[in-house]
């Protein structure tokens, strides 16, 4: 268990069960009253934030987190198979659980997974960028550079993200792998 | 050039402040006949309160506030006294609080809170109408806003403690429903606390479930505690014992009982009145700043809390 007084800013606790990321945090204390420390607090399965009050006195959860890094290796049909590459244990995991990030992963790329009480909750890429080819977007207008004029475009798993006008079916993009975004254009051979 | 040293020189302006705000708090008491008084920093009995910690000092502590030291000045016919210094409150650290702080704490004997308050018109007015103080956010002219204990909670948090206490309800709504409703551009004060949220207090002689003790908020930040104060041996003894068991059964230090300060009650102490006045975060509010170490030339950081061991290798 933590107390109040070990909060601070990125520590994991566990509420009802459930595992949260301390964001904010601020030590208050009114007039004669007791210590208190005013968080924001992100729910590592939901992603959603909420505000939390904490007393000095309160015990607050510790929770069973673990990383692990392994590297994709493939689909098998249903899920998501990955490997830790020193103990060659296997890993696989449902479209639910990897969100968006399927379809950023490419064979052997290298990520960390996070778990709580033995269950995957989270995935993150060790390399936060991947390359992706666009499969599908409207034709490219020549010598438009402007990147706050976007089209959509889409990649080979399906996903659809916005692109700048210039960019072609073909062409190689750079994706952010923590916001789905695109980044800029990679010029490839 | 080094960090510290671009700090020190950007926060100039502030530190000129904080010399004229300083120098219109010793000019406004001096005019009103008040005596600057010191009392020592270093204590063998700091006031016991439920939540405030003291710093050890060597086999003594550092004084968490001057307030029992003011008090047996005004028993012994300093009948307007204040004073200006250190005070120093284990573990607290955040955007408005430091372990070491400046504090004011003026006394007037045969007074009770309502004069305070009326001293604390005029100490602000003279405060703002200093002349280094020029982008204040807060109006110190306007009319101040007045809410009893009672109405705030009543209006902003649904139930009354006066009725029911409930402290840590008390406590946390206080933060998170009264403090965020007061105006950010203006004065407001809270007053008439449930008898329980006042260790050091007199009860209301016509409603005795009530403490005469006002809390100033400028801002919306708190920065004055006033009492009128109790000079009852029995009562005080009476409440220190209870605040000493409390401490223990946190698992909190239990400092002694200060024999010396109940004997002065006993001996006898006018009816009077003391508040004490956070001089980092008042030049904080004049200043426009939003943490007191904007304020403050240097902070003295404790070490950090040993590491929580990771849970990922």
């Amino acid at each position: 268990m933590y107390t109040a007084s070990d909060l601070r800013k990125g520590l994991k606790i566990e509420l009802d069960g459930v595992p949260y990321e301390v964001v904010e945090y601020n030590f208050v204390k009114p007039g004669k009253g007791q210590a208190m420390y005013k968080c924001r607090i992100k729910n590592l399965i939901t992603k959603t934030t909420q505000d939390r009050t904490f007393r000095e006195v309160d015990q607050i959860g510790k929770p069973d987190l673990e990383y692990r890094t392994v590297n994709y290796s493939y689909f098998d049909g249903h899920k998501y198979v990955f490997t830790d590459l020193r103990t060659y244990e296997e890993f696989s995991l449902d479209e639910a659980t990897l969100g968006d990030a399927r379809h950023f992963l490419v064979d052997d790329v290298e990520v960390s997974l996070l778990f709580h009480n033995g269950r995957v909750i989270t995935l993150e890429f060790t390399k936060p960028f991947v390359e992706k080819e666009i499969v599908e977007t409207e034709p490219g207008v020549r010598g438009d550079t402007a990147t706050n004029v976007t089209k959509p475009a889409k990649i080979d798993t399906g996903y659809e993200l916005r692109v700048p006008l210039f960019i072609n079916k073909g062409d190689w993009v750079r994706i952010d792998t923590r916001t789905g975004e695109y980044t800029d254009r990679v010029s490839k051979g | 050039m080094s960090q510290e040293r671009a700090d020190l020189r950007r926060k100039r302006p502030a530190l000129e402040l904080r010399a004229c705000v300083l120098e219109e708090i010793r000019r406004f008491f001096h005019e009103r006949g008040f005596l600057e008084v010191e009392t020592p920093v270093r204590l063998r009995a700091p006031a016991l309160e439920a939540h405030i910690d003291a710093e050890p000092s060597g086999t003594l502590y550092l004084r968490t506030s001057p307030e029992l030291h003011m008090k047996r000045l005004l028993a012994a016919g300093y009948e307007r006294i204040y004073q200006i210094g250190p005070c120093f409150r284990r573990g607290e650290c955040g955007a408005l609080h430091h372990p070491e702080y400046t504090m004011l704490e003026w006394y007037r004997a045969n007074a009770d809170y309502e004069a305070l308050l009326s001293d604390m018109r005029g100490l602000l007015a003279a405060v703002g109408a200093s002349p280094l103080n020029g982008s204040r956010p807060v109006r110190l002219d306007r009319e101040w806003r007045i809410w009893t204990v009672s109405e705030a909670f009543r209006g902003w948090a649904g139930w009354d403690p006066v009725e029911l206490w409930d402290e840590n309800r008390f406590d946390r709504d206080l933060v998170e429903k009264i403090e965020p409703a007061l105006p950010r551009d203006a004065v407001s004060i809270l007053r008439d606390y449930p008898a329980p949220a006042a260790a050091l207090a007199r009860l209301k002689p016509s409603d005795p479930r009530l403490a005469e003790r006002w809390e100033l908020y400028l801002g919306g930040i708190e920065l004055v505690n006033a009492y009128s104060e109790l000079t009852d041996a029995a009562e005080q003894r009476a409440r220190f014992e209870r605040c000493a068991r409390e401490r223990a059964a946190r698992g909190k230090p239990v400092y002694p009982i200060d024999e010396a300060f109940l004997r002065t009650l006993e001996e006898g102490l006018p009816p009077c009145a003391g508040a004490a006045l956070g001089v980092d975060r008042l030049v904080m509010v004049l200043a426009g700043a939003n943490t007191i170490e904007a304020v403050t030339a240097f902070q003295e950081f404790e070490p950090a809390p040993p590491a929580i061991p990771r849970m990922n290798p």
